[in-house]
């Protein structure tokens, strides 16, 4: 393995223990904004795609990668490249998986507006019931949203389709 | 606002940089024409959603204040982003475009810097403008310049949220009780002079190089959404009179210089002040 490719891979191990401060059980990773880790010399770029625009957490999670490799011992720092503009369906599988265990309905295929508008309704994370009705579009964060299994009574949150 | 790195600009600024960058009371600007685009669209965004941020605390039900701060979120993040861009282009950082520019430096439109009223103004001037932001920024997808192109394709989705929701309540508000409807009414027909500055002719050259959305197109999809929500909500379109405009040449009402005041106090105070 060369050097540069050693570095690289350094710095992805690093990159793994950052996840969203908001949905902790997800990593940068998983969620599909780390786009790209570039080697300059003895210096790494992080590359990171926003997820909503006004989206809080990105400038703590900028903060948190420069930690992360602060850690490891490797310089580096953040550069955020909006295009092409980050969508649901960038989240892995493994996030999908680890959103609904954690009680949050996974997003559906961004496709459509149908789909951005929630029209096709999320499952139950709970019970798996189909039978969801959506209480506000506007949830605990930017990107989600609120929605009630009619079948278990429990209310949820439901990632947005973007 | 807190520093963030941006496409022109890695990394997140030191607090060193940020204190010398922001250790003025106001900056001068050269608006060459793209500027003065991406600043108006910028600043309606901040103002706007400065204005649904004032709800924060005071919305009628905690659902809804979520929602008002959730598009608040959104609007001062597309409004962060816009200023990336035209600071990068003047030399200049989001926070120094949003907190060190005075009153007659701001080109938003007026309807963004009015008080919220009560909630069936806000809801009413929510619509409106949503109306011809969502049109706005898929237009915006195709833009020739592809830091707008990149910002729209994370807009256009949000504003559809935006004008959905302002919809649903105005169609609530309208075909409500006779005192939402009373009130409804009353709002749009007190925010129907100011909707016409949001149809302002921008710089040809820019709509020419594809850049631009032109404004006159957005008109029709504006007329077919509003006359579409306020048939729902059986409410009565106010018919076309003298529009009143100026924000966008910065001429405005006396209500942005009391925003500006409370948005801008602590760094016209504290020059310089960082987290």
């Amino acid at each position: 393995m060369t050097g540069t490719g050693d570095l690289r891979s350094r710095a992805l191990a690093a990159l793994e223990t950052v996840v969203d401060p908001e949905i902790p059980t997800l990593t940068i990773g998983d969620l599909g904004i780390l786009r790209d880790v570039e080697v300059h010399g003895d210096a790494v770029a992080v590359v990171i795609t926003p997820t909503y625009t006004g989206c809080p957490a990105m400038a703590m999670i900028a903060l948190e990668i420069e930690t992360a490799l602060a850690r490891a011992g490797i310089a580096g720092h953040v550069r955020t490249s909006l295009a092409p503009a980050w969508t649901t369906d960038w989240l892995t599988d493994a996030a999908r998986a680890k959103l609904a265990a954690s009680g949050i309905a996974p997003p559906g295929p961004a496709g459509s507006r149908r789909a951005l508008f929630g029209e096709d309704r999320p499952a139950c994370p709970l019970c798996r019931s189909a039978d969801t009705e959506r209480i506000s579009e506007f949830g605990s964060t930017a990107c989600k949203a609120l929605y009630r299994c009619r079948a278990c009574r429990e209310p949820f949150d439901a990632f947005k389709c973007h | 606002m807190t520093p963030q790195p941006d496409a022109a600009q890695s990394g997140v600024a030191t607090p060193v940089e940020y204190r010398s960058a922001m250790a003025t009371t106001s900056i001068a600007l050269e608006e060459t024409p793209i500027i003065r685009l991406l600043l108006g669209w910028a600043d309606d965004a901040l103002i706007l959603g400065h204005r649904l941020s004032e709800w924060t605390g005071h919305a009628p039900m905690l659902e809804e204040e979520l929602a008002l701060a959730n598009i608040a979120l959104d609007l001062i993040g597309q409004a962060r982003l816009l200023y990336a861009h035209a600071g990068a282009l003047s030399g200049h950082t989001e926070d120094q475009l949003a907190y060190l520019r005075d009153v007659p430096a701001w080109r938003n439109c007026l309807i963004m810097e009015l008080p919220n009223g009560d909630f069936a103004f806000s809801i009413a001037r929510l619509l409106l403008v949503s109306a011809v932001t969502d049109p706005f920024w898929q237009a915006a997808t195709a833009s020739s310049d592809a830091t707008v192109a990149a910002i729209a394709a994370k807009a256009e989705k949000e504003t559809a949220y935006h004008l959905r929701h302002a919809g649903e309540w105005l169609v609530r508000l309208g075909d409500g009780t006779a005192e939402s409807h009373r009130r409804a009414q009353a709002a749009l027909d007190t925010l129907w002079p100011y909707t016409g500055e949001l149809f302002t002719t921008v710089d040809p050259g820019l709509v020419a190089a594809g850049v631009a959305p032109d404004p006159q197109a957005l008109r029709q999809a504006w007329e077919a959404s509003v006359a579409a929500i306020l048939a729902r909500a059986t409410l009565v379109r106010p018919k076309d009179g003298w529009m009143q405009s100026g924000g966008r040449s910065g001429r405005h009402t006396e209500h942005l210089g009391f925003l500006l005041a409370e948005m801008q106090f602590l760094q016209r105070s504290y020059p310089g002040a960082a987290w």
